[in-house]
């Protein structure tokens, strides 16, 4: 399985270019995006040119373990030069001109960007559906979602179209996709990759990450990402650690606690099964396993669905029609403008998101909602600091089912949302969650998912790595896909 | 797609249906227009949500404070108040739909 080490390995052992491996890896993804739709832009001519300057680098004799090899970033990340769209129509033909800091510290680092990933319309989905540019495909069955909606970078990295991509999580929007699509994602904590450039959705929530196949590529990608920015007021300023140092630790004496409410009437038995062997896997690598209960968890989702909307309709004002994205034919007046503009360039749920939070901030509706919805969040927060002052990291699935059909969530919005059960805690609580491969249900990968105390990305690195160590359901591929 | 109503009993609440009237004064608030198809369609999916949201009634927080940071303790950071440097404005404004003389054209406001 070609990952991003062992790639990093074998350019710098100069067994391969990093052109070479480049345009293979185009090739390959021309020949997917039929069927996937992974990509809304493929950037060949600049990926080629970047690979070549990689190459000369390399030959020049610098080491670095991202130096040539090919990611992709979702297409929420401002590209310079490159179109960013956020998979909408608002910016069809929007060109950033400058870089998210995530793009140019993973372009400092010499990797190289082959495009720019499909998601849901500025990143708000579960299915990767709601795009400008069509839905994407699982490639485990292309008949069933990737997820959302970093999905167009699950899909890829599952596909073996590059080793890694970049993914924003504000619900679960990395680690569902890596559970419905059989990879590896992690959402660090909040803070701690920088945000500039990446177009906001829910500030509070908002954070980027990863996916790839395996927890070392992970660590190997944040090891980059992470780090203070001070153009991201949000953005931490603590040291960031090696993770690629973490991998190994043995797990003995590691204390984890399984999440009783994520063992509900709603999880797929099928899944339960998998889930359940893995636990007994964490068990025999010498961690110490118990039950904890986190009692105000299941009120995530109402909580995520007043306090997402509402920064959503905040954030999603800029969008005007005056100073960047879509503006309508012949306004009649400056109101008309704005609301025909709006109106014409956004979708459907983003629409229904901006409206849901308008009526929650709404006069006479604010503390009803809005207050309401951060006192639960205070309570939902409270119960994981208590959870963490007896255990090490709490465990669970990532998802309640399997990757579902295209259209399943058509007819109630409010079924979509509670797909998301068991990932909007860790946003809501600012926590760093990792979802990897645990095995398969109904012939479709399910994730496991591991929630630490804030800044323990090392921890959930490391149990990861070693769970990938003793087992190998993230090697496994979709048929028809080289591993 | 699994069914979640033992868990979210919504169908056994009486749900607060959004008028048409409120549909349309929210689209208003927000600067959404809206087409005459939507309206219902928005009214019935945004009543399933704030019927979701109901369920925060649940929780009892008496004496909780609401959380104004995801991280204990931390605050929005604030920088000096000086200028720094950013991006031209004649880069900015190539994404601009009308733009001239470094101005944005908009309809004309004041008659």
């Amino acid at each position: 399985m070609p990952t991003v080490a062992s790639l990093a390995a074998a350019l710098q052992a100069r067994q391969i270019s990093s052109a070479e491996l480049t345009r293979q890896l185009l090739g390959r993804i021309e020949a997917a995006q039929p069927r996937l739709n992974a990509f809304i832009s493929v950037t060949a001519d600049e990926a080629v040119r970047a690979a070549e300057a990689a190459d000369r680098r390399l030959a020049a004799g610098e080491a670095g373990p991202l130096l040539g090899v090919p990611i992709a970033h979702k297409d929420i990340f401002c590209t310079a030069g490159v179109r960013t769209t956020c998979a909408s129509k608002m910016l069809a033909d929007f060109v950033a001109p400058y870089d998210a800091t995530v793009v140019a510290r993973l372009k400092a680092a010499g990797a190289v960007m082959v495009g720019k990933t499909n998601m849901d319309e500025f990143a708000m989905g579960s299915s990767s559906e709601n795009s400008h540019f069509g839905p994407v495909a699982n490639p485990w069955n292309v008949k069933r979602v990737p997820g959302g909606s970093s999905g167009g970078s699950a899909s890829a990295v599952a596909a073996r179209l590059v080793p890694a991509a970049t993914g924003t999580d504000t619900g679960g929007s990395i680690r569902q996709p890596a559970a419905l699509c059989g990879v590896t994602g992690l959402k660090p904590t909040y803070g701690r990759v920088s945000r500039y450039g990446m177009i906001a959705f829910a500030s509070s929530l908002d954070q980027a990450g990863v996916i790839a196949t395996t927890a070392e590529d992970v660590a190997l990608m944040l090891q980059v990402m992470a780090g203070f920015d001070e153009r991201d007021s949000t953005s931490v300023e603590l040291p960031v650690p090696d993770y690629a140092a973490a991998l190994g630790r043995p797990l003995a004496g590691m204390k984890i606690g399984v999440l009783t409410e994520f063992f509900d009437s709603g999880l797929d038995p099928a899944i339960e099964q998998t889930l359940r062997a893995a636990i007994d896997e964490l068990r025999r690598l010498g961690a110490t396993i118990s039950d904890v209960s986190l009692p105000n968890l299941p009120l995530s989702v109402p909580t995520y669905y007043v306090v997402a909307p509402a920064e959503c309709s905040s954030n999603l004002a800029r969008f005007d029609g005056v100073r960047y994205g879509y503006r309508c034919q012949n306004p009649r007046d400056l109101k008309d403008l704005y609301e025909r503009s709006r109106g014409e360039g956004f979708g459907a749920e983003v629409k229904r998101r901006i409206m849901t939070g308008t009526y929650v901030l709404s006069a006479g509706y604010y503390d009803a909602y809005y207050l309401k919805a951060q006192r639960v969040r205070q309570l939902i927060a409270d119960d994981f600091a208590r959870a963490f002052a007896s255990v090490d990291l709490l465990v669970g699935p990532t998802t309640p089912t399997v990757a579902f059909a295209h259209g399943a969530g058509d007819s109630d919005p409010v079924t979509m949302y509670l797909n998301d059960i068991y990932t909007i805690g860790a946003n809501l609580a600012g926590l760093p969650a990792i979802s990897v491969p645990c095995g398969f249900a109904h012939e479709l990968p399910a994730g496991m998912q591991f929630l630490g105390p804030h800044f323990a990305e090392e921890r959930l690195l490391n149990v990861a790595h070693r769970y990938q160590q003793a087992t190998d359901w993230h090697r496994r591929a979709p048929a028809g896909v080289a591993s | 797609m699994y069914d979640f109503a033992p868990i979210f009993p919504l169908r056994e609440r009486t749900v607060p249906t959004l008028t048409a009237t409120e549909i349309a004064a929210i689209a208003h608030l927000a600067r959404l227009s809206l087409s005459e198809a939507e309206v219902p369609a928005y009214g019935d999916s945004m009543s399933r949500i704030m019927a979701l949201v109901g369920e925060l009634d649940r929780a009892v927080t008496t004496g909780v404070e609401p959380m104004s940071h995801p991280l204990p303790g931390q605050s929005a950071r604030l920088r000096a108040d000086v200028a720094v440097a950013a991006e031209p404005r004649e880069l900015l404004q190539r994404n601009a739909p009308r733009a001239e003389a470094g101005l944005y054209l908009v309809p004309r406001v004041i008659e």
